[in-house]
């Protein structure tokens, strides 16, 4: 009934933690208080690979305040196997341990623990430690090294599933493109920074504030390494100030903070600085080989897609770089290939799209290249190739409204203005170039839990141990429930971030709302289920008779009867008649098995118009258009931020971001936020999202298809194509800097 | 490669702690008396030692505007200035812009316009824009982007900032919403 009150859902309600954002009161990991607590920092190798033959502390214990130095040669006997230091996220391998022994792995690896009374004079004590070193000769590129490659025993995400005979198809190609596309280690670099506070009451048990993407990983990551029992460890994070795949795993700062409050007996606070931010996991940078083969008519032959992405020496991080090519389009002979460099740098770490936009980076422009050698729109291109099959698995998809974003996109942007030559539209001296490319993420249904309490007041709280890392989790999930149930939003909290609350999978891939949106549906229409209970035991009153669900309607705060909206009971009401004082529901949801039959997608259209300064070789990016297909919108308000962030990560990716890695020392040297560029505020110009309709009942009971990745995927290839557009300069290695054009 | 001791740290570690001294800071209209060492930030002597965590740390360096707070009306980086140097200033932080319930219409404004997501960057987003408006050179928006670019924000609600920052200079006939 869409004239209730109480219909949230696709409404675009404002922030339900928005007031606690905007007062400061939100709490983020480092700002928990503690009794007596104690500071930690850290302190980390100035040098990439080689053996620490001496760590001097004296100074530094000398200080007044100084409570203890960490380091290899002092930290507690700790967990033994690999497998106790693996957690949700980890890729095959040995996971770094922090302080384990004298060998350095990477620059900037954790070598010490400095703890004092105060933040002030931990931090002056951890430059007074000094190191000696043994260096070992470091590799840390992935340059010409492409003979080195190999294909991991392994593989953390999907296999490459090539099809058909690549070759077969090239040799009827009639028009071909090969080309090397590339893109250098990218770091996440949330506003906030890494940090753990542990807090250590007198009976011994920990309350851990943790930056994460899940609780219940850095939980079972601390109850495995330091040998504890669940009840002693309790991990709360309700608020996380960005993460983008940096809180997947449990970053060291968490070993160390937790390590130190239990030797020390006291509360122990660890923030990295920003420096060290760019110390652990990190968009690893790819060589990406591709040749197309096309009929004259632009219908494709073969497309081969081979990567090379770099990983640690420890262990084989892998994406979906390459798999992209297999379903995006209809072509018959695909040939792919997933290779892996060592470095001796951290294991790279899922990052915004991991896989997904640097793959997707590297087909899409190509097929903007191919387009051109075709003498074909890009747009028409596109089409020629459009499949409502996923060729690479012979799946339908379970929706596809990716027509409708091509023409929606392309209608508000303007496509058809474009001229198809490169560097034929201009004012002044101002090159003007349009660009597209075509987005695509998985869509994932985990298995979560979720619990619904409705109390006589007619008040429902819902809880799940899931994160709010800015995508909405908290505001998109009290609208699911309080539509559920019918009740006004204010009566309606929900909670997340706490390990105390049911199992809710890591905050990644796009699928907390499929996910955990479906076990919060479920607890709540768990919640019905009993109200019907006590309806069915009713002798009298305005829903006496009722025995099925269908029969009502949860609307307005009321169950109202179908057949005579004029019938209808609160609540609370029902629940006083029953005698109840409270009525929870406890639900694990799982994805229907029916969803194996089909694939499912979320797809978009990006459109850019780029100014290009034909002297100096500036870019602006003026313009963007984004026509997403991501299933059903729950809160247009949140998912259009959701894509907007996606956009400008797409032109941080396509303009700005590097990791340079300065090779004589093996260190990302411009590990800050002035040398590590991102876009600000200046950068940012007309952004526009469209959310097409697409309805899918088989994504989840929800049909939502989760927003977090789909804004970022195919934006930096099509600003890589409009910059080619507008200067008929094709630069295949990101980021299209200004010297690049020159 | 070797690396040595530098003479000077061992120099440096026999010289005693700097000593504390009494610093009165004039947070929100409060003055609160703090026993500090000269080399505590402003930024650390809110977070540490006041407890007003509203106010982000997201460099140290000056370098990204999310420890931004207003001194004496005027947006500066706290994490580019010692506690002991504001000593007698007016300082506000996120915490001192609502009065009461009611919220500061920049507040009210980033709220209505979504313009945050993780909400790391918003105090320093928010005491910033507050800043821009009593700075008075923004005249349209062009220049609030161009005056708002010291506040990073890695979520990259840009877009909803802007206009949340327009909708207040708006609301104050202010001409810089073209
Ligand atoms: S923390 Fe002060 S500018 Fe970044
Ligand atoms: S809201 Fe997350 S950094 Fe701005």
């Amino acid at each position: 009934m869409s004239n209730t009150t109480t219909n949230y859902i696709g409404k675009p309600a404002s922030r339900v933690d928005g007031r606690a954002k905007v007062t400061g009161e939100a709490k983020y990991a480092a700002e928990f208080p503690a009794p007596g607590l104690t500071y930690g920092v850290v302190v980390s190798s100035a040098v990439a690979k080689g053996t620490i033959t001496k760590i001097d502390t004296a100074a530094a214990l000398s200080l007044p305040g100084v409570l203890q130095v960490f380091t290899h040669q002092n930290r507690p006997g700790l967990a033994w196997f690999d497998k106790k230091y693996q957690d949700e996220d980890a890729p095959p391998g040995t996971p770094f341990r922090p302080l384990y022994d004298e060998k350095i792995l990477f620059s900037q690896q954790p070598i010490a623990l400095v703890v004092a009374d105060n933040f002030e004079v931990a931090r002056y004590a951890a430059s007074l430690v000094e190191i000696t070193y043994e260096t070992e000769p470091h590799i840390t590129s992935i340059k010409n090294r492409l003979h080195e490659a190999y294909t991991p025993k392994e593989y953390k995400s999907a296999e490459p599933s090539p099809r058909g005979d690549a070759e077969k198809g090239l040799a009827q190609a009639e028009i071909t493109h090969e080309a090397e596309y590339s893109h250098p280690s990218e770091h996440h670099n949330p506003m906030e920074m890494h940090a753990s506070t542990v807090v250590l009451a007198e009976d011994g048990t920990l309350t851990v504030y943790d930056k994460t993407q899940g609780v219940q990983n850095s939980q079972n990551y601390i109850t495995q390494v330091f040998g504890l029992a669940k009840e002693q460890v309790q991990v709360i994070s309700p608020f996380v100030g960005g993460a983008f795949g940096s809180g997947l795993r449990p970053q060291y700062q968490l070993f160390l903070a937790v390590m130190a409050a239990l030797e020390l007996k006291r509360s122990v606070r660890v923030v990295l600085t920003r420096q060290q931010m760019f110390s652990f996991g990190h968009r690893p940078a790819t060589i990406q080989h591709l040749v197309l083969g096309s009929t004259s008519q632009g219908a494709l032959t073969a497309v081969v897609h081979e990567g090379f992405a770099e990983t640690s020496r420890f262990e084989d991080y892998t994406e979906n770089l390459v798999n992209w090519s297999a379903m995006l389009y209809k072509c018959d002979n695909v040939q792919l290939a997933h290779k892996l460099i060592q470095m001796d740098a951290y294991t790279p770490l899922d990052m915004r799209a991991p896989g997904g936009v640097t793959g997707l980076y590297a087909l899409e422009c190509a097929m903007d290249e191919l387009a051109y050698k075709l003498d074909k729109d890009p747009l028409e291109l596109r089409l020629t190739n459009y499949t409502n099959i996923d060729l690479s698995k012979d799946n339908p998809f379970s929706s596809k409204e990716l027509k409708a974003c091509y023409q929606q996109g392309a209608e508000k942007f303007g496509w058809a203005k474009r001229n198809p030559q490169p560097r034929s539209m201009r004012e002044g001296k101002t090159l003007i170039g349009y660009g597209l490319a075509t987005g695509a993420w998985e869509v994932n249904q985990q298995k979560s839990s979720a619990k619904a309490v409705l109390s006589p007041d007619g008040q429902l709280k819902v809880t799940s141990a899931t994160a709010d890392i800015g995508t909405g989790t908290y505001t998109i999930m009290t609208q699911i429930a309080a539509e559920t149930l019918g009740l006004p939003l204010a009566n309606v909290t929900f909670k997340l971030g706490d390990t105390a609350l049911p199992q809710a999978p890591l905050q990644g891939g796009s699928w907390t709302a499929a996910s955990v949106g479906s076990a919060v549906k479920a607890a709540c229409e768990g919640i019905q289920e009993k109200l019907l209970a006590h309806i069915r035991n009713l002798k009298e009153g305005p829903l006496a008779g009722v025995q099925k669900l269908e029969e009502v309607l949860f609307a307005d705060g009321k169950i109202i009867l179908k057949s005579n909206p004029a019938q209808h009971m609160l609540l609370p009401e029902v629940m006083r008649l029953a005698g109840e004082n409270f009525i929870e529901a406890t639900v694990t949801t799982k994805p229907e098995l029916r969803q194996k039959k089909y694939s499912m997608f979320s797809h978009s259209a990006v459109f850019v118009e780029v100014l290009v300064d034909e002297d100096f070789g500036t870019i602006r990016v003026t313009r963007v258009v984004s026509a997403i297909a991501g299933g059903r919108i729950i809160n247009p308000k949140t998912a259009r931020s959701q894509i907007l962030g996606g956009i400008v990560w797409g032109m941080g990716m396509a303009l700005e971001e590097e990791s340079v890695m300065d090779q004589p020392y093996g260190r990302f040297i411009n590990h800050d936020l002035a040398e590590y560029h991102v876009p600000v505020n200046a950068d940012i110009h007309d952004l526009e999202v469209i959310f097409v309709e697409e309805d899918d009942d088989i994504v989840n009971p929800l049909g939502v298809k989760g927003l977090g990745e789909i804004g970022i995927v195919g934006t930096a290839a099509a600003i890589a194509n409009a910059v080619y557009h507008a200067t008929g300069k094709r630069v295949r290695d990101l980021p299209i800097t200004l010297d690049k054009l020159m | 490669m070797q690396k040595t001791a530098e003479k000077e740290n061992l120099e440096k570690a026999s010289v005693a702690l700097p000593p504390t001294h009494t610093v009165t800071l004039k947070v929100n209209n409060t003055e609160k008396q703090l026993q500090l060492a000269p080399w505590v930030s402003l930024l650390d002597a809110l977070r540490e030692y006041l407890g007003l965590t509203g106010t982000k740390k997201g460099c140290d360096h000056g370098q990204c505007g999310a420890c931004t707070v207003l001194v004496n009306g005027r947006r500066i980086n706290s994490c580019l200035t010692l506690a002991i140097m504001e000593e007698g200033n007016d300082i506000t932080t996120i915490e001192g812009l609502a009065k009461g319930d009611a919220l500061h219409p920049m507040q009210e404004a980033f709220i209505q316009h979504d313009a945050y997501q993780c909400g790391y960057c918003t105090p320093g987003q928010i005491c910033s824009a507050v800043g821009l408006l009593s700075e008075g050179k923004a005249k349209n928006e062009h220049d609030i982007k161009e005056l708002m670019s010291g506040n990073i924000c890695r979520c990259g609600a840009y877009t909803n900032i802007v206009a949340a920052v327009q909708d207040v200079m708006q609301q104050k006939g202010d001409p810089a919403n073209e």
